[in-house]
């Protein structure tokens, strides 16, 4: 699905990652951990083709992510669902509306499903806030309404960055379910976090590997997580 | 599980219909510049069309009566007659510029007279002169040369060109319905430049929002459409309501006497002419449509 070749990367100065490998295979369920700062998000965005490896190779779907041309970039977005730490809404449509937006922007049929919304948007625990507009809500609700978007689309790949960060542990563990459902049913899922007990969590209800960024580089996490 | 049937399902519905012109905030008080442009650009392009229409009008009648403008008259006792015609047709045949002489036949003659003397004038026995008419080239011919000659070769021949000054009103007449035209481009150009000038600065207003869309994975055609659509519409509207009101403008004026070719009174539509100026506000939005989407994706391609 997602592959990183040797891949480097720096935003002009030194490396954040460098000749970082990583291979996202169908239906794998990823953690990624790392001191603040140490670049995790910058590899969801490379991972969401956001930005390009400086040196090294993106493979998307089988495309080399510097061939590819624009429409490709976002037909390829479509079946990756992400999850920013800094959410990325439109602020003047409601919250409904953002988390819709995959499915508007890909041009699907309208109507047929917005019980499924309310269903998913009542699993986040946002039923009461559909109708506000994203600066009303707390970082928490913001959080939990960019995992939604995500997944709205059904997509082959998830990738969430730190999506309990701002939320109570019962509301983690919900998020949680949310992904390793996703997960159960074939999607790839790649979550960006700090919390070791989510981490721990998980690992009791699917087979998920936990990768660590250490000097700019993947390690496969110690036998305690 | 309840989550597992959603979730199941959630690939295949969206929220609103016109979506791609809902997720881009209109600019409010902008928003109604351009409309307003577009209606001042359609009213001075309705003027445009009704002068140069009107110029055009007057240009086809007045070159019309050019090309018959000249009569040569020939007085010459009756018995001469016969050959001061042949003479006069002569020099007419071997003048340049002249493309034929007609000798007016009496049946024809009598025909011109009767409004003045009734139907039983007694042609034959009047002295009346006999008419040739000229009819002109394009190249024109040298009328002092012509009056030379005809002077010299059949005494008693008088060329008649009088309205032959209206020459140069012809060419201003057609350099006028040219002018309008022009303008009329011309105004189409300043609503392309200016909707290109809202379009961008919209576009440019709205970097977050495109960004944001770009996340979820809109591709260029679906952000322009939303600005392509909002400025065509604008541009129509104002277009519609310019137009409308330079057509009311235009039915208002005092008519005249069509035939009298008086310019001022002469500034209308005519029968089919009308359907011109309703051909304002469907052009005016398919150049916001041409110019915005030009704007748009020479924009987004500078992005990434
Ligand atoms: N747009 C940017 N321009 C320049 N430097 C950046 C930019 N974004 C991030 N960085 C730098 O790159 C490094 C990695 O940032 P990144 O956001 O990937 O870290 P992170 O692991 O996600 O941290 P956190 O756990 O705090 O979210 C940081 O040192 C940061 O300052
Ligand atoms: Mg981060």
């Amino acid at each position: 699905m997602i592959e990183l070749e040797q891949a480097s990367f720096s935003y002009g100065g030194g490396d954040i990652l460098s000749e970082l490998s990583l291979h996202l295979a169908p239906g794998t369920f990823h953690f990624l951990t790392g001191p603040s700062g140490s670049g995790k998000s910058t590899l969801l965005k490379l991972c969401f083709m956001e930005l390009q490896p400086t040196r090294g190779q993106a493979r998307i779907f089988g495309q080399d992510v510097r061939q590819m041309d624009r429409d490709e970039v976002a037909r390829a977005r479509r079946r990756i669902g992400i999850g920013h730490q800094d959410c990325q809404f439109i602020d003047h449509l409601s919250i409904a509306e953002n988390v819709a937006l995959p499915l508007e922007v890909s041009g699907q049929d309208t109507s047929a499903a917005e019980a499924d919304l309310r269903e998913l948007l009542g699993w986040v625990g946002l039923s009461g806030q559909t109708a506000q507009l994203p600066p009303e809500l707390s970082g928490g609700e913001r959080q939990r309404a960019a995992l939604a978007r995500a997944v709205i689309m059904s997509p082959d790949v998830v990738l969430a960055d730190e999506p309990t960060g701002n939320v109570d542990w019962e509301m983690a563990q919900r998020l949680l379910a949310l992904l390793v459902e996703l997960n159960r049913m074939g999607k790839t899922v790649l979550v960006a976090t700090h919390d070791l007990n989510l981490i721990r969590v998980a690992k009791a209800q699917v087979s998920a590997r936990v990768l660590r960024i250490v000097r700019g580089r993947l390690q496969a996490a110690g036998a305690d997580l | 599980m309840k989550l597992r049937e959603t979730l199941a399902t959630l690939g295949t519905f969206g929220l609103s219909r016109d979506g791609a012109e809902r997720v881009v905030p209109s600019t409010g008080a902008t928003a109604w510049l351009t409309t307003l442009t577009a209606a001042a650009m359609a009213f001075l392009a309705v003027f445009a069309l009704a002068l140069s229409l009107a110029a055009g009008r007057m240009a086809d009648r007045w070159s019309d009566e050019l090309a018959r403008s000249s009569t040569v008259r020939i007085s010459a006792p009756a018995e001469q007659m016969e050959a001061r015609v042949r003479a006069v047709m002569e020099v007419l045949t071997t003048t340049p510029g002249i493309a034929s002489a007609r000798l007016i036949d009496e049946t024809e003659q009598r025909a011109l007279l009767e409004p003045w003397f009734g139907p039983d004038l007694p042609v034959d026995a009047l002295p009346l002169p006999r008419l040739v008419e000229v009819i002109e080239t394009g190249a024109r011919y040298d009328s002092e040369g012509l009056r030379l000659r005809l002077a010299a070769e059949a005494p008693g021949a008088v060329l008649d060109d009088h309205t032959r000054w209206r020459r140069p009103l012809v060419q201003a007449a057609e350099r006028l319905r040219a002018l309008g035209l022009a303008s009329v481009l011309l105004i189409g150009g300043a609503v392309a430049g200016m909707v290109t000038l809202a379009a961008t600065a919209a576009l440019a207003a709205n970097a977050r929002v495109i960004a944001v869309l770009r996340l979820v994975g809109a591709r260029d055609v679906y952000i322009a459409r939303g600005f392509v659509r909002r400025f065509t519409r604008r541009a129509g509207l104002g277009a519609a309501l310019g137009t409308a009101v330079g057509m009311a403008a235009v039915a208002a004026l005092p008519g005249g006497e069509a035939a009298t070719g008086a310019f001022l009174t002469g500034l209308a539509f005519e029968g089919a002419e009308w359907l011109w100026p309703i051909a304002i506000p469907p052009f005016a939005a398919l150049v916001a449509f041409a110019a915005t989407r030009a704007a748009a994706i020479r924009m987004l391609r500078g992005i990434t």
